[in-house]
């Protein structure tokens, strides 16, 4: 019986589809090594004491210049002698935090504001849409900048910055596809029978409309990690010396070339940390465009 | 069929109805943009009329002067004059007045994206269109594949490794505007050299000069590069999708069975219709491209209203940010108004609703 169920086939469909695309294989692959790197970051990387912030990259001595890979440092050290390996390692998980923290709060907010704005529509939902446009109208960067330089420099202000701006990609999303959706038979049929506002929203709703929005926020994981790491390249997020790609990449800045004859003696300082923004936002890109493959109504049966 | 004059009053009616958003947007920006200020708090913004140390010491009669204690609508409606009278502060990061700052420094980031605007519009629509003819092939694939990773480039990083490789290795393109004896030769000859736009290239030729021309050009290569590449990659699969969209629908079987060749179809039926939805997007884009500058004029050195917005963000020259959160919401709301205005010239279905 329940083998049968339209919405297990359905569900089987389309993990299929999604698992037999070649870019989701890689993706999920690199996810789930940086993934294993982030739980295991204390074993990797162990941090010196308990008592201190693991977030802290070790370093030893204050030498501006940067020292090549060893048996002692893996990954060579950077600009003020901080561990390459540490930080990348521990850099994981900060990468982690930024993007699952801000892409869930952020989503939870645009999509209760969206379903409200949708349902009930009328004035309220006139008042949260052009709220919306307001805010649409600053660019992420430039607003999240603004916001950011009103607290000190840490990276949870960062995380906090760019929650108060990414909500707003959610509302009109989930909107649209609560329009569509609310004028349908089985909604007036659930309304007839007097099941109520919230769970109407919560069970036939919300769950029918949300796809479009689950594939915008695989997506801005990419991006949002990508913003965070440039303002912690501009010296807005986190501070010199925390476990943080973008802000290992600004130490780097200076040591871009090398002294004559050397041109690229110092790559490590900036590939090790580059590199691994790049694979990881390029592991949620890559499961992003499977799961827009696999949830398009137009192009999944093709 | 409307006629004229009845489609000539449906476009004036929608124009004045889209002007009248965009104010309202514009105010919008400005109580959200003096809302962010106001919560920095008055002893952070009294910091902003203090020039030395010893002056710190005024900083309660500053408040109190500035009214910086005053009730928030009070400060708002201040705010709010001083705008319309065009006084948008004093930048502490270019030792002027903000609005004289921005003039010196726009010219820098329009000359930039004056390159780069027309090539990521043109390159993108033209793989795109290539990659929806032929799905599914090698090329497709490819150019898939290519597209998520350039979009998976963080700009600044691009931007050092293009560096590292360009100037590191081969000594090319050095980070800067212009090389140092051109800009010594600007320098000493203000009668030969008249800054006309403010914009290197232009003026070169404006003044004869096409050394000075072909110097800016050379400096602008790597810039260039980094920022069409990364926005390529974006619109090259807008454009992609959209055609592949526009292959499926029933008109191209009808011509294709009419024996139509494949070439007329795809040129002047399908890329046609295709380009729609793209001119959103390559629109939006170009607005961001003015955002995206900063990273690139950071790291090139170019001194424009991105590495003006970076230099003010971490001296906390806080009239700056805000001025250039609100000049962007313009840009923003400019480029919507002018989209919106497109499709309802383009697309008849459009302005009827």
């Amino acid at each position: 019986m329940i083998k049968n169920h339209p919405k297990i086939k359905e569900l089987k469909f389309t993990l299929n589809r999604i698992f037999t695309n070649p870019s989701a294989i890689i993706g999920f692959s690199l996810l789930l090594f940086f993934i294993v790197v982030a739980i295991f970051a204390p074993q990797l990387a162990p941090p010196n004491t308990k008592s201190h912030n693991p977030y802290i990259v070790p370093h030893e001595g204050f030498s501006a210049t940067p020292k090549q890979p060893s048996a002692e440092h893996l990954m060579g050290t950077t600009s003020g002698q901080y561990d390459i390996f540490y930080g990348v390692v521990w850099g994981t998980r900060t990468a982690f935090k930024v993007g699952l923290f801000v892409v869930s709060i952020a989503a939870l907010i645009g999509v209760m504001l969206g379903v409200i704005a949708g349902f009930y529509g009328g004035l309220v939902d006139e008042i949260i849409m052009r709220f919306v446009d307001i805010v649409f109208s600053v660019p992420l960067l430039v607003l999240a900048m603004a916001i950011v330089v009103a607290f000190e420099r840490d990276i949870k202000y960062v995380i906090i910055a760019l929650i108060m701006v990414e909500w707003r990609n959610y509302v009109r999303v989930m909107r649209a596809s609560i329009l569509t959706l609310r004028d349908q038979d089985f909604i007036h049929a659930a309304k007839v029978m007097g099941v109520s506002d919230i769970k109407i929203m919560l069970r036939h709703i919300i769950p029918n409309g949300i796809y479009p929005v689950m594939v915008i926020a695989f997506m801005d994981i990419g991006s949002l990690v990508i913003t965070a790491s440039f303002l912690s390249f501009l010296g807005l997020g986190a501070p010199t010396g925390y476990a943080d790609w973008g802000s290992m990449v600004a130490q780097a800045r200076n040591y871009i070339v090398g002294p004559t004859g050397e041109m690229f003696k110092y790559w490590h300082t900036i590939i090790f940390p580059g590199g691994c923004i790049i694979l990881f936002v390029l592991a949620w890109n890559l499961i992003g465009d499977a799961l827009r493959d696999a949830f398009d109504p137009k192009m999944r049966r093709q | 069929m409307l006629s004229t004059h009845k489609l000539v009053n449906i476009l004036q009616a929608y124009i004045i109805r889209r002007l009248f958003f965009l104010f309202f947007v514009i105010f919008g920006v400005s109580l959200l943009v003096f809302t962010i200020q106001y919560s920095y708090g008055p002893d952070r913004r009294a910091m902003l009329y203090v020039d030395s140390p010893q002056q710190a010491k005024d900083i309660p009669e500053l408040k109190k002067k500035y009214g910086l204690n005053d009730p928030y609508p009070v400060q708002y409606v201040r705010y709010l004059k001083e705008i319309a009278m065009g006084n948008f502060g004093y930048s502490i990061v270019a030792a002027r007045p903000v609005w004289d700052a921005f003039l010196h420094y726009l010219p820098i980031t329009i000359e930039l994206n004056l390159f780069v605007v027309p090539l990521f519009i043109i390159i993108g629509i033209w793989l795109g269109k290539q990659a929806g003819i032929k799905r599914n092939t090698t090329y497709d694939h490819v150019t898939r594949i290519l597209a998520i990773i350039g979009w998976s480039l963080p700009t600044f990083l691009f931007a050092l490794i293009l560096l590292m490789i360009f100037y590191g290795k081969f000594g090319l393109f050095e980070p800067a505007m212009l090389s140092a004896n051109i800009e010594a030769f600007i320098l000493d000859n203000p009668d030969k050299y008249i800054k006309y736009t403010g914009m290197y290239t232009i003026d070169g030729i404006l003044n004869g000069e096409f050394g000075i021309t072909w110097d800016a050009i050379k400096h602008l290569f790597l810039p260039v590069l980094t920022q069409v590449i990364v926005i390529v990659a974006i619109l090259m699969r807008v454009m992609r999708s959209s055609m592949v969209e526009e292959i499926s629908k029933d008109y191209v079987i009808t011509a294709q069975a009419k024996g139509v060749d494949s070439k007329t179809i795809f040129n002047k039926h399908v890329k046609r219709n295709a380009l729609i939805p793209v001119i959103t997007i390559a629109g939006q884009l170009a607005a961001l491209s003015m955002e995206g500058s900063i990273a690139v004029e950071m790291i090139f050195n170019r001194h424009g209203i991105g590495n003006w917005l970076a230099h003010a963000a971490l001296k906390l020259d806080t009239s700056v940010i805000m001025f250039m959160c609100l000049f962007m919401a313009v840009i923003f709301v400019v480029t919507n108004l002018i989209i919106d205005l497109l499709y309802a010239y383009i697309d008849p279905r459009i302005r009827l609703t």
